[in-house]
Order: structure tokens, then sequence, then C-alpha cells
């Protein structure tokens, strides 16, 4: 199994992504104002609920009792699944879910998919691997639409676009769908996408799509959107493919009245969003004749092996904690390197792929707390980012540097006696740093610090002096 | 593709190691302390659900079972609709017999549905709190392309259909084997700049008729 | 009462001040100050950046400086929310009993300083002057982990001849998240710009806060830009007098 994440395998660090994006002033008004606004409506809606803390409550013990018994529900799943009419695969990384995929399609002598948002499939790399088999991907969310004609990468797990403002997109319009004008109003644009894009619904013979939520009772599949795209694409194709993660299982349709309140609320700030499809297999003289679901794996049975940090897989994928993120509102999505970004990314991302790679994103938080607070299924964040933490420095992968320093100064910090000795030692060693006061232009790590920020020198006398000049004159 | 599912079990079972036995038990002891059933007496309900609606900028005519009738060929009046589609099964009782040309959906293509002035339906159930109508596609509420391709939905919601929470209106689904489709307000984006644009596939205008008896 | 002073390690070597400030305040209030010299730090450096195992000794021997003491005062929320959000976990990893029961006896003892003062000491006013505008920043770990509240609020607002401003976006990090502000420096003083421009717009002279970590950073940045505005730690506000400063 080679787990695949997108390009993160292959991304920039953090830190050095992060410097280069904060340099885009653009990018970070738009993320800004665009995280403010669903900031706002999600507290709004959320605010409205009483029983907000119980919903949250619930959904967390659901997808943790799920996850338990992971194995159980997904062969319950499969076999409502078939016996409604349905096909299941299991792909084990992403090569294997696109070679399943390409399968289906070609055996249909097809070479064109409408797609329905779906992550999942930026994760396998899906539309490069489409593309290599001459089969052209059509992504039919708007933002991703705008993503895929500007050759570009998605920066937001709700709204991947939100770092393109309406010109930029305008213009990505003009030059891709072959218009001669456009407006440039949100309403023109949105217009032209519908346009575009109809043609295409009422034609292509192959739908792909994630899933939100499987269920494991009855092999029903919801799907969550806004714009009507994905019922199109779920309704109208002969054939339907819908590559759902492992996780994504929950044990009975009932269990829906919880996530349809937490999910919409979460993600966009509404009471509920526009469309919500559910479906079981195949409905003889409504929709695709035939229905294939690929249940991934690609790294979560990894995560799952990990009994502390497990409840990454409860995400239900509703962007709030990136809204939340004070790091996300300040470099965007692309700083992550990942298809996840923001703080569930930082977790997500170097676990799939079992700490082998994006090891910078653990440490990309101040671990403050506000994701923890709006995650709508309880995930613990702060406290997994410090485990991965902990395992990036016991696989020996933390900087040389660092960890020198860190075991200095834990050798200083475990008896008072060898702490005032180095309080004297850096008292001594600022020297040649010290002016009027302050520290300048530190070394090392601590350089980052003084390029930015004053540092006040070292006081002559800690605290412990004192107190023990005190106590001795008190005594005399 | 079976060795496939057998490994992805087999690291699912070594992942968890040892697990307790008894899952439905397990199940049974998920706290659920959310509200599940509303307070609202019927009227507020009523109220509250065309608020919800009106939020949406969907028009809604309010009427009792003898005015249904006149009320179905006010509301495509208004619109300007002379022919619209309906499901297959729908029952035709209430359908006014002049100035409105109402044609079941037998098996017709995208472009037929594309081309047609609208469609009027029946529905599910119905949620207050958060405007939702909800369709069980079937013979008697149309197949899911009916409800999408075409621009203009009118759906006839029974005050008896409305719910107050979305816990009610999943329980009164009950396991539904039908394709189902939940609606709140037409479609909508905020994908560019944040603003909230509405209209982007599916029926950009959805009306609704409030039969309150 | 009989408290005892965790001075923290970042007090002791860099903000000596704070600690006699609340040992000047605590006496004032008519209370005893213990401090138990063999006291080093909470381990919450080491911990937070992935070096758990360094952090055992530390925390052990936090255990072993402060076993029977009944009242300890802390003038640092994330020092408090280390030893309350890990070291039971840090304990149960163990499997110690004697470990795991010391750490549950030893919740309860502990106090951040406002905590102290309005949960343990029933105090609000605790009869400070200091003639200033303040705006109060209130720390992720004050605000979400401790959930201290409008403790340290009440408490300035009853301090003669302050005027205490609200700060916008209070909720905001300011970016230190311990070694964050080196490891992530650019996007730490990104951070910090958006924290500055709310502390400016508040008009204050001085910011506050119950942590001397965040207002390190906060203040490094405010005297880097010239602005004019200082920080100063809530336990030298409240054991100001019209005799002057916390001494």
């Amino acid at each position: 199994m080679t787990v695949r994440v997108g390009e993160a395998a292959h991304a920039q660090d953090f830190p050095a992504a992060a410097k280069e994006l904060l340099t885009n002033t653009q990018l970070r008004h738009n993320v800004r104002h665009a995280t403010s606004v669903i900031r706002g409506k999600r507290a709004r809606v959320v605010g409205e609920m009483a029983d907000w803390e119980d919903l949250r409550e619930a959904g967390h013990q659901i997808k943790d009792h799920t996850l338990r018994h992971l194995d159980v529900y997904l062969e319950q799943f499969e076999e409502a699944c078939i016996r409604a009419g349905g096909k299941v695969h299991w792909a084990r990384d992403a090569d294997e879910a696109n070679r399943i995929v390409i399968g289906i399609i070609q055996s249909h002598g097809q070479t064109e998919v409408i797609k329905v948002k779906t992550m999942t499939s930026d994760e396998v790399g899906m539309n490069p691997a489409l593309e290599a088999a001459g089969i052209t991907p059509y992504e039919t969310d708007l933002a991703d639409l705008i993503v895929q004609l500007g050759e570009d990468k998605p920066s937001h797990i709700v709204v991947p676009a939100l770092h393109r403002n309406r010109m930029e997109i305008r213009q990505i319009f003009l030059d891709k769908m072959g218009l001669c004008e456009l407006g440039d109003k949100p309403q023109d644009l949105t217009n032209a996408a519908r346009h575009y894009l109809r043609e295409k619904f009422l034609r292509v013979k192959v739908g792909i799509s994630g899933a939100n939520f499987a269920v494991a009772e009855t092999g029903a599949v919801c799907v969550v959107e806004s714009e009507g795209n994905g019922r199109m694409c779920l309704s109208l194709p002969e054939v339907l493919i819908s590559l759902i993660g492992i996780e994504k299982v929950i044990p009975r349709f009932s269990d829906l009245e919880v996530f349809l309140q937490l999910l919409p609320r979460s993600a966009t700030g509404e009471r509920m969003n526009p469309y919500n499809s559910i479906w079981t297999g195949i409905s003889a003289g409504d929709g695709p004749r035939e229905f294939h679901v690929v249940l991934l794996d690609n790294g979560r049975t990894n995560v799952l092996a990990d009994e502390e940090s497990r409840e990454t897989l409860d995400c239900i994928r509703c962007g709030a904690c990136l809204n939340a993120c004070p790091v996300y509102q300040q470099t965007g999505g692309h700083a992550y390197g990942s298809i996840y970004s923001g703080p569930i990314g930082a977790i997500v991302t170097p676990q799939l792929q079992s700490m082998q790679h994006s090891q910078t994103l653990p440490y990309a938080s101040s671990l403050c707390g506000a994701c923890y607070e709006v995650c709508p299924v309880k995930i613990n964040i702060p406290e997994i980012l410090i485990h991965l933490r902990g395992k990036v420095v016991q696989n020996g992968d933390a900087p040389l540097a660092e960890w020198l320093s860190m075991k200095a100064a834990a050798f200083a910090l475990s008896s008072a006696g060898r702490l005032a000795a180095m309080q004297k030692l850096a008292r001594f060693a600022q020297w040649p740093f010290e002016k009027d006061g302050n520290l300048h232009h530190l070394p090392g790590l601590l350089g980052g610090w003084t390029e930015t920020r004053d540092l006040p020198s070292i006081p002559d006398e800690s605290f412990r002096d004192w107190w023990a000049k005190r106590e001795k004159a008190r005594q005399t | 593709m079976n060795l496939a599912r057998q490994e992805i079990l087999q690291r699912i079972r070594k992942g968890l190691g040892a697990v307790p036995t008894n899952r439905a038990e397990h199940y049974e002891e998920i706290g659920r302390r959310y509200t599940q059933t509303g307070g609202l007496d019927f009227e507020s309900k009523l109220a509250l659900f065309e608020d919800r609606l009106r939020d949406y900028d969907a028009v809604v005519h309010r009427c009792s079972r003898i005015t249904l009738r006149e009320t179905i060929a006010d509301a495509l009046k208004q619109r300007g609709k002379r022919q619209m589609l309906i499901p297959e099964g729908f029952n035709a009782d209430c359908l006014p017999s002049d100035s409105v040309e109402f044609v079941r959906d037998a098996g017709k293509s995208y472009e037929e549905l594309d081309r047609s002035e609208g469609v009027l339906t029946n529905c599910d159930v119905a949620v207050a709190l958060s405007g939702t109508i909800i369709l069980r596609h079937s013979f008697a509420q149309g197949r899911r392309a009916l409800t999408l391709i075409p621009d203009y939905h009118l759906c006839i919601v029974e005050a008896s259909q409305i719910v107050e929470t979305v816990a009610e209106g999943i329980r009164a689904l009950d396991n539904p084997t039908e394709p189902i489709t939940t609606i709140s307000g037409p479609s909508a984006t905020a994908d560019i700049e944040m603003t909230r644009i509405k209209g982007v596939h599916g029926p950009r205008t959805l009306d609704v008729i409030l039969v309150v008896d | 009462m009989l408290i005892s002073l965790f001075i923290t390690c970042y007090n002791d070597t860099l903000f000596p001040n704070t600690g006699k400030a609340v040992v000047t305040l605590l006496e004032r209030l008519g209370h005893q100050v213990e401090f138990r010299s063999a006291q080093t730090c909470c381990g919450q450096m080491h911990y937070n950046t992935g070096y758990q195992r360094e952090a055992l000794p530390i925390m052990l021997q936090f255990l072993k400086v402060f076993r029977g003491a009944e009242v300890i005062c802390i003038p640092s929320a994330s020092c408090v929310a280390m030893i309350r959000d890990h070291y039971p976990k840090m304990a149960a990893e163990t499997c110690d009993p004697e470990i795991i029961a010391e750490v549950t006896g030893l919740l309860p003892r502990i106090f951040e300083f406002s905590e102290l003062l309005i949960d343990k000491l029933g105090v609000t006013d605790v009869g400070a002057f200091f003639p200033h505008q303040v705006t109060l920043h209130t720390s992720c770990h004050s605000l979400r982990s401790l959930q201290v509240g409008e403790k340290p609020a009440i408490l300035l607002k009853a301090v003669r001849g302050l005027n205490l401003v609200e700060l916008g976006d209070s909720d905001q990090c300011c970016g230190f998240g311990g070694t964050f502000a080196v490891k992530n420096a650019d996007v730490s003083s990104a951070m910090l710009s958006d924290k500055t421009r709310c502390i400016l717009d508040t008009g204050a002279e001085i910011c506050t806060a119950g942590d001397n970590s965040c207002l390190m950073h906060i203040g490094g940045g405010l005297s880097r830009q010239n602005t004019g505005v200082r920080c100063l730690h809530l336990a030298e506000i409240l054991a100001s007098t019209e005799r002057g400063g916390g001494l």
C-alpha cells in the first residue's frame, strides 16, 4: 500500500510555504474576509441551538463508536448496498482506487465524466490519473470549476476558491469558457457557470462523486451540497461511481438526524444547506442504472491503529476549524501543501502518510484551541497535534539544533540548582547581544524572535535570587 | 478486489485490537440528549415553516383543501405558466382543468424536461425549523430528474406533513429505500467573494402551496 | 492562609517583578507566602513541542516539590493548563498508581492567580491604585482551558483610577504559542500584527494579561514598533498602590 495524499509528499515545509504566502496581500485579504464571514454566520446559527453541545457530544460518540467497530459496519454497508443493486469495490491505496474507477469507465467505453465535489478524489489524484487514461473529468462544483479552469489548487475544504476574487474568476471564465464578454457581478459569473455546465449534465454518461455519509444498516449514501450540481451528477448519468473513505460510515439512517444538523451549521453557517441527496443502490426508472461504491483506505487504517489520534477520523469535513484558525487566517490553505488544510489538515495529512511526510504540519499551530471549540464532533485537535509532535521527535526527525537545545533545557529544568546555574550562564552569554536593555540579533532558533520583536534582556536578579535575599534579610 | 477487501478488513481489525463484542449494546449507550421532538403548537409550527420559506424568497400560498384547485391555478398564473409537468403517479383530483395543461412525466428525455416551463409535485415531509421540503422519489412524487431539471418547482405541502425538527423529519422517512432529496430553498453558492448567489443549478424558483385544513 | 508560590521558570528568569508583585499583594491581603526553592518548571515547553519523555521528570519534580502544599498560586494560565490538561494523562501513561493518585490530589490545590484571588480568597477589590488606561488580553489558555471568564476583568474594574477598555477580537490568539513563536516566526508575527492593531485601537497605554508568555511576545512587538504602549502582568497592576508599583 502506497498512501498518496495529493501532492503532500512533495510539499514545501510549512514555515517556508507560509513565508511566501504571507507576502500575497490579495490572498490574505480574501482569506480574512471569507473566514470572518463564515465564522459570523456559524456563530449565529449555532447560537440558536440550545442543544448544540448535546448534538456535538452525540456526533462524537456516534463516530467513536463506529470506528471502534468499523470492520463490522463496513461489511454491513457492503451487504446492504449490494442487496439494493449497488456494486462495492475496495481500494487499499490511491493507485488502486484510480485503477478501479478507470476500469469501470472504460468498460462502458466512456471518455468523459462529470464530477461532484469530493476531496477524496483530490487525495488520490484522480483527475491526473483519468487524464492519463484519456478520460476528461469535468468538475461541476463552482469553486472546483474555478480551480480546475484556473489550473490552480483548492485552498479551503468548503470554499476551495476563496483565494480568488471575482475579477480573477471573471478572467478565468473568459479565457477558458470561450466567452466573448462577461459581466463582473457574482450573478453574471454564476450564470456563466450554469450555462457552461448544463449541457454536460444532460449529456455525460458517467458521474463521479464522494459521499458525506454511508449508512451501514440500509446501504444508503448521502451527499450534502448547495448548488445542485450534486443532484445533477448523482441522478442524471447512467453510471455513478462514488469514492468513499472508510471513515464515512455511520451505523443507522436515523443517525443522519445528528449529522445533518451539525454539518450545515458548521460548514456554511446555515440551518440547512439547499440540497441533500440520499439514495440506496439502484432505483428502477430513476437515476443511474449502475452504481459503484469504491471504499477507500489510503492510510486511514494507519490513523485507526493509533488509539490516541483515532478520533481524527471523526471528521465530517465541515471546515469550521479552518475558519476559526488564526494561523489559517494568515496563510490560507496552500501553505499546508495538502488537499486537507487548516487544523484538520495538520493532523490528518501526516497521519495518513505514517508521519513520513508533512512533518512540519503538526507544528503549524499555536495550540490556541479555537478549532476544538468549533469542531462539531469534538475532535481534540490540539491534543492530537501535541501527540503528533511527539511522534516526530520519537522518530528522530526533530531538527538537530532544536533537539540539542531541548535536551539541554530538560537537564537544566530538572533541578533548581541547575536552573539557577543556567540562569547565571544565560545572563553572562547574553552580553554580546545586549543593548539598551534589549537583546538583538539572537543566533540560531532564537533569531526568528528578534527579527520582528524586541526581547528584554535577562534581569540581573531572578525571582529566586530576590526571595533568597529577602529571606536572609528577614532572618537577621 | 477480494484481496483488497480482505487486507483492509484485516488492517482494521489489527489496528483496533481487542474489541468489546456487545456492539449493539454499545450503540444504544450513545448519549442522545439533543432535542428530538419540537415543542411548538400547530399554528406556531406553520408560521415558522412559512417564515423560513420566505427567508429563501419562496412564494408561499396558503389555502384549504377546498380552495387548493384555484390556488394552484392562481400560483401558476402569477408565474405565467401555461404547461406544467407532473409525476407519473400524481393524483390529478386537485388540478384545475382549464388555464394550465398538466403533462405526466412518462419517459421524457432530459432535453424535454429542460424545455418545460416547470414541475408540480407533492412532498413527503417538511421540516419547519429549517424550512426544508423532503421528496421521496417514487411513482407519486416523481423521479429525481423531474424536480431537478425544470427551472420552476411548485410544491404542495400539507400542513399535516410538517414536523418541527430535523430529527423528526429524518425519523418520519423511516429507513427509506427510495431516493430522497431534501430541499431548503433554491440552490445557492457563496463561492464568489462569499456573496450568497441563488440559482446555480436546479430550479431557480421554488414556490410552495401550504394546504391547511 | 499559607500560599505556596509556583513562580514558573520563565517568570523566575525573565519577569521577577511579577513574582515580587504576587508576594507583595498576597502579603498585603494578610496571607503568608512560601517559596519552595527546589521548584523549577511545569514541563509545558517540552511537552507541547513533542518532547513528552523529557517532560516527565520535570512533572515528577513538580509533584515532589509541592507535596503537602495546600494552596499553590501560579501567575501563568498556560502553566496551570499544562497541569490540568496534561498531568493526568502523563501520570496515566506511567501506569504508576502512586503518581496517578498524586496528580489527582494535586489538581484541586492549584490556582491560577485570578482564580486564587476570586475563588479561593473571595476577594475582588484588592485595594489597588493604578491611574492608567488599560486593555486586557485574554490568553488562549485562560479563555479556553481554564475558562477564567470575567475574573481578570472583575479584578481590574475594582482598581482605583484604572480605565479598562475592551479589546476587540479578544478571542484571537496573539501568536506566541510557545516554540511556535520561533519555529513559525513569520506566521507568529503576522498574528502579532493583528493583535497589536487591536490593542492600538483601544487607545490604552498598557496591555495586561495573566500570562507573561503572551505579554513578552506582544510587548516585543509593541516596543519594536515604538508604539508607546507597554505590557504589564495583571499581578503588577493589582499590587500597585498610591505608594507606587508592586514592590
